[in-house]
């Protein structure tokens, strides 16, 4: 790398001559015959340290202190721990309001491994011998005497072991170890229950009133203006319920109100009442809930893989990865004046899967 | 060994010492001995010699990581719990006071708030696991680029890319464990990816999830696979990986002195003992410090799972992020016959996701077959010099990163005010010709920076020097190179294409011509005939330049 | 400041400067032409219907229509209420400067007062929500949880999970929240600014409305808490996996050429 500005007197001049006189001893007829050749290693350099004790000193200090300060960081870290509120928050320019405890404990074992590690390497750099070495490499593969005796050893083992002689005995240990794994298989079974017809079914039914996610309330259709987004799911499922997280999967509905000019799909019309339309939250994709609701192109995204679905024409995918439109929920308004669900949704909500169909 | 160009400094544990004051160190060196003949091995390790340089310490940041990993991840299993009962959130964080959420979450926020260092333990956890993919990415592609993997390190590739692989699963069980609402987003994502499997997709999924999704199991069985099954695996690999590395012997690059028989760098005992170890405590240090300044995967502000709820902007982890891009730019296909469906839009790209990785994965093997060479390699390649190999690579990482870009599509829309449709059409055309154009350029820098070095050992370095000659023109003056670097540019193999030899044999017999033989020789024109390399300078070249009529 | 840096090395940059540069020029005509007149302030509802009305005949008119029928070039603002029109020019959205998928945020150009008179003109066009009171937007007191939990459901899909912003459909996109000021948060659920769907009291109450303000206000502002340190934007592993590259591969590169670095040698070679 750079050189540096040593005294005269404390190089090794006649030693790096020698040095250099032998090392190239034979190159220059090589390099008559062939001027790309191998010259060999190049003489070893030394280093400052290797030559001026007073540099090898300020090295040795400075792995000290590199030492020394890992262990004030540790007490730090100790002190930091015992000290600081987990609750602390400090700004700190540029992080922000962070925890305090965080960033001492962090910072201070931090520098006490990274001082040990910057300790260790400063020695090897400028302390260690940093001349280099030759290890000669052998062949992996075995020598053929070697590959001769192993085969022969193996024919005989073989031999002895009469596997290939008694095949009763050999198809039948096949047997038994090729059966044996389907315990293990068969163990597997219990994981989970049949898919059945499970994912064809949601809580939905008819007469289920649609409850206002937020408020928890029912909805009534004067309650959904136009332009507007609202979330519901089926009444009687809360939050509390051990199967809250499953039903909801599959439940979740988006509820929105459009001109009814605007429908463009005469099933999704008759589904509809007075323009209020009930499509599924989850994606047909593979399940992410989608909502992200223009309510000026009636267009609705999925934030996940960006299926883009236009409700205004029966939820059809007019962009994305998305392999089929949003099932709708066929609603309506019970004597109340409540909106209800008509019935369970016609078709599987969310991702495609096999049976489908 | 012949680790003898140093005498050896008569320290301790040399022989000769008399036998009645063997040290306690000796003594028990001695009863280890007996027992596991530890003097052998260490007679061929301990003064192994490792080459220096700064990229082949690429492995040791992923080593290191993993083991800074494995030291938090046992700290942080002490605190939490995996479990999806639903509790109601009584701890420190304020805005979620109240929540109903799942002990995996409340016991993560636990661990963030209430147990001290927990944040910290959980960031280095997370923050070391980023730059353990991260490092393996890279130090894959060094072994790529350099050509490491040749015979005999073919089995060591594989270990390393199914590393790769597996820790990228590790991952993704990893993030997914607190239930929080993105990576619960992400684990619809997967079951949504499993019910497009064929025929079977519906059981698998019902099986991995104990019924329908999300159920009560999934965080307790990620668990058991994130913490015992994939990390004993890698564990194990990871071992065998080193084993070899120290089998092998390290490769290095051409030089002066440097051979395909032997290996020059400094000794384990002191040298790298010292760098190596402390490169553990440098590695540890800079992740704490990292772990220190910057949040990662901050679960109090996406809050707890349901599966009615998402944000925008749901990404995986990166190393994840182009199995990503690939749902998000296929087009919708979905066929419907016979009373099942087909959701060919999310099962191609399940089933490209794994030979986008494969594909780098069997390329040594590949390009064994087309050269044929059956001996053992322990000179690296400079990347010029095999520009076909460098130029597949450099297509490979084209594609891995335009599906990258497929996978952020949202947030390149809003960082650069695009339309997050026209990215999507970008990402789908730029899948198919981004590769090949990156291929084609490639192959041609690598072509003109070989052309260069055979300029540079043919005539000489450009000095800068501007010499007026007698008759009035300008020259610069060139100096030659010393022989060093001429060996080391020069110190290269070129092999040339294979042929499939005449189609007819001497009694005018058309001989037949397999289709993988033809193709073979195909390959291996397009390897090394003309427009694959440079041929690199003679001796006849040079002397005749140097000899004739000087430099210039 | 990120994003600004970012945005300033587009290759756009320049065009979006002349334009913001032309558009500041118009925007400080109409800003200054109409103020004169405005100096007669008062109080009185009907005059500042009138004031308003010559307001907007000269800086809404020629999109909205001259009675607020709406145009090609803009919607009808008939029955849009107050609360709109306090949101759509008190945010600087209003008047548009260019047509595109989506009109920004800018600044604002019409004093409050006369903000308050636009308002009232519109109002006037037909009947619509009326600008929140402070009562009704100010957070204090509310359930931030209870917020978190509504903002979840109602407005992370395209705002993030803490308000930084999304993309939608074709350049559309979902606003930063940061520092967006109470009332306008208010409003914007209340009337649905352009693509974004309203959330009326009747499936948003006021309250669930105060809730969300109050969860905003403690995890999106300049002095929200971020415990583990740099939020790194708030926009989730797609920011993390880039720093963990830059700084925390790159990094640990930076030290790995020093530890293989040969040690400087004490003669000239």
């Amino acid at each position: 790398m750079s050189s540096q500005d040593i005294p005269e007197e404390n190089l090794p001049a006649e030693r790096a001559a020698d040095e250099h006189a032998h090392a190239h001893g034979d190159v220059s007829v090589a390099h008559e015959k062939d001027p790309f050749a191998d010259p060999g290693l190049p003489p070893h350099e030394h280093r400052i340290q290797d030559i001026d004790e007073r540099a090898a000193k300020r090295s040795e200090r400075t792995v000290a202190l590199l030492f020394t300060l890992s262990m004030l960081s540790t007490v730090g870290f100790i002190a930091s721990f015992v000290t600081i509120p987990a609750d602390r928050i400090v700004y700190i320019f540029p992080l922000g309001h962070i925890s305090g405890l965080n960033f001492a404990l962090g910072m201070t074992l931090g520098l006490a491994l990274f001082c040990i590690g910057a300790g260790a390497v400063h020695w090897a750099r400028t302390l260690m011998s940093d001349e280099e070495m030759t290890d000669e490499r052998h062949a992996i593969a075995a020598e053929p005497e070697v590959k001769a005796k192993v085969l022969a050893d193996f024919k005989q083992g073989a031999k002895e072991s009469a596997l290939g002689r008694r095949k009763l005995i050999r198809n039948t240990m096949f047997g038994a170890l090729t059966l044996f794994p389907l315990s293990g298989i068969v163990l597997l079974r219990d994981l989970g229950p049949l898919p059945e017809d499970k994912l064809r079914h949601t809580l939905w039914s008819k007469g289920k009133l649609l409850v206002n996610m937020n408020t928890n309330e029912p909805l009534r259709p004067s309650d959904v203006a136009v332009g507007s987004l609202t979330f519901a799911k089926p009444e009687g499922l809360e939050e509390e319920d051990h199967e809250f997280q499953t039903e909801i999967a599959k439940a979740a509905l988006m509820i929105v109100r459009l001109q009814p000019e605007n429908i463009k799909d005469k099933r999704e019309l008759e589904w509809s009442h007075e323009g209020i339309v009930a499509y599924s939250k989850i994606c047909t994709h593979v399940g992410c809930p989608i909502s992200l609701y223009e309510q000026q192109t009636h267009h609705v995204l999925c934030p996940c893989h960006q299926s883009t679905f236009d409700l205004a024409d029966g939820a059809r995918v007019i962009f994305g990865p998305a392999g089929h439109a949003l099932p709708q929920l066929r609603i309506g308004v019970n004597d109340e004046g409540y909106l209800e669900a008509h019935g369970d949704f016609e078709e599987p909500v969310g991702p495609s899967f096999w049976e489908r169909g | 060994m012949s680790t003898t160009t140093t005498p050896n400094p008569s320290g301790a544990g040399a022989p000769g010492r008399s036998r009645e004051k063997a040290p306690a160190g000796e003594k028990i060196a001695d009863w280890a001995d007996g027992r596991l003949g530890i003097y052998s091995l260490a007679k061929a390790n301990m003064r192994k010699i490792f080459p220096d340089h700064w990229s082949f310490m690429l492995g040791e940041i992923c080593l290191y990581s993993f083991l800074i990993i494995i030291l938090t991840g046992v700290y942080l299993t002490l605190f939490f719990h995996p479990s999806m009962n639903e509790i109601e959130y009584h701890g420190s964080y304020v805005p979620l006071q109240g929540q109903l959420m799942s002990e995996a979450f409340a016991s993560t926020l636990d661990i963030s708030f209430d147990v001290r260092g927990g944040l910290l333990i959980r960031q280095i956890h997370h923050w070391a696991a980023l730059v353990f993919l991260a490092a393996m990415f890279v130090h894959m592609m060094r072994v790529f680029f350099t050509g490491a993997f040749r015979k005999p390190r073919e089995v060591n590739w594989l270990f390393g890319f199914l590393l790769f692989v597996l820790g990228m699963f590790t991952g993704f069980t990893g993030y997914s464990l607190p239930d929080d609402l993105l990576s619960g987003t992400g684990v619809r994502f997967m079951e949504g990816a499993v019910l497009a499997v064929p025929v079977v997709g519906t059981y698998l999924s019902f099986f991995l999830f104990g019924g329908e999704f999300p159920g009560g199991d999934f965080v307790a069985r990620f668990y058991s696979v994130h913490i015992l099954l994939l990390p004993g695996i890698m564990l194990g690999l990871v071992v065998a990986h080193l084993i070899l590395v120290f089998y092998h012997k390290h490769t290095q690059f051409a030089g002066p002195g440097k051979t395909n028989n032997n290996v020059v760098g400094m000794p384990l005992l002191p040298v790298y003992m010292a760098k190596a170890g402390g490169f553990f405590f440098l590695v540890f240090g800079f992740i704490a410090v990292l772990a220190a300044v910057a949040s990662i995967n901050p679960i109090w502000a996406l809050g707890p799972y349901r599966p009615d709820q998402v944000s925008t902007g749901a990404q995986p982890d990166w190393y994840m992020g182009f199995s990503e891009g690939l749902i998000r730019v296929m087009p919708g296909w979905e066929i419907n016959f016979w009373g099942h469906t087909l959701a060919l839009g999310v099962f191609i790209p399940l089933m490209i996701f794994p030979l986008v990785l494969v594909a780098i994965a069997v390329y040594p093997f590949i390009e064994a077959w087309v050269t044929g060479d059956q001996r053992e390699h322990h000179i690296l390649d400079r990347p010029r010099n095999a520009p076909t190999r460098t130029g597949f690579g450099v297509a490979w990482i084209t594609l891995y990163m335009v599906l990258l870009v497929g996978g952020g599509n949202d947030l390149w829309a809003t960082h650069f005010h695009l339309s997050i449709n026209t990215i999507t059409w970008f990402v789908r055309v730029a899948f198919f010709v981004a590769p090949v154009l990156a291929f084609i350029v490639t192959k041609r820098i690598c072509l003109g920076l070989q052309r260069r070095d055979k300029d540079k050992v043919l005539h000489g370095r450009e000095s800068g020097i501007i010499k007026r000659l007698p008759h009035g023109e300008f020259v610069e003056v060139h100096e030659p190179l010393s022989q060093e670097a001429m060996h080391t540019l020069t110190a290269h193999e070129q092999y040339q294409p294979a042929e499939i030899g005449p189609t007819v044999d001497e009694n005018g017999v058309e001989r037949k011509v397999k289709g993988p033989q033809k193709l073979r020789a195909k390959l291996s024109t397009a390897y090394y005939g003309e427009d694959g390399q440079i041929p690199k300078p003679t001796a006849e070249e040079y002397k005749e330049i140097t000899s004739g009529h000087g430099h210039h | 400041m990120k994003k600004l840096s970012a945005r300033r090395r587009h290759p756009l940059a320049a065009v979006v400067v002349l334009l913001l540069a032309l558009a500041a020029t118009g925007g400080l005509y109409t800003a200054f032409a109409p103020a004169d007149k405005a100096q007669a302030d008062t109080s009185a509802q009907s005059l500042a219907i009138d004031e308003g009305k010559k307001l907007y005949a000269v800086g809404c008119a020629s999109c909205h229509g001259t009675g607020g029928e709406g145009s090609t070039d803009g919607p009808s603002l008939v029955g849009v209420g107050a609360a709109a029109v306090d949101f759509q020019v008190g945010t600087g959205r209003m008047p548009a400067q260019q047509p595109g998928a989506q009109v920004p945020k800018k600044k604002v150009i019409y004093s409050q007062a006369e903000i308050d008179q636009l308002a009232a003109f519109v109002a006037s066009l037909g009947a619509g929500p009326n600008v929140p009171t402070e009562e009704q937007y100010n957070p204090e007191g509310a359930d931030i949880a209870e917020g978190g939990e509504l903002f979840r459901t109602n407005c992370a899909q395209c705002h993030n999970f803490t308000g930084k912003g999304g993309a939608l459909t074709n350049g559309k996109f979902a606003p930063t929240l940061e520092d967006v000021d109470p009332k306008h948060l208010y409003e914007a659920m209340q009337t649905g600014p352009q693509n974004m769907p309203s959330f009326p009291d009747t499936t948003l109450t006021e309250k669930n409305k105060k809730d969300i303000i109050a969860y905003l206000d403690a995890v999106n502002s300049d002095d929200s808490e971020s415990p583990g340190g740099l939020e790194l934007g708030g926009l989730g592993p797609v920011s993390e996996g880039l720093f963990g590259w830059i700084f925390g591969l790159g990094g640990l590169i930076a030290v790995a050429v020093w530890v293989a670095a040969r040690t400087a040698k004490a003669k000239k070679s």
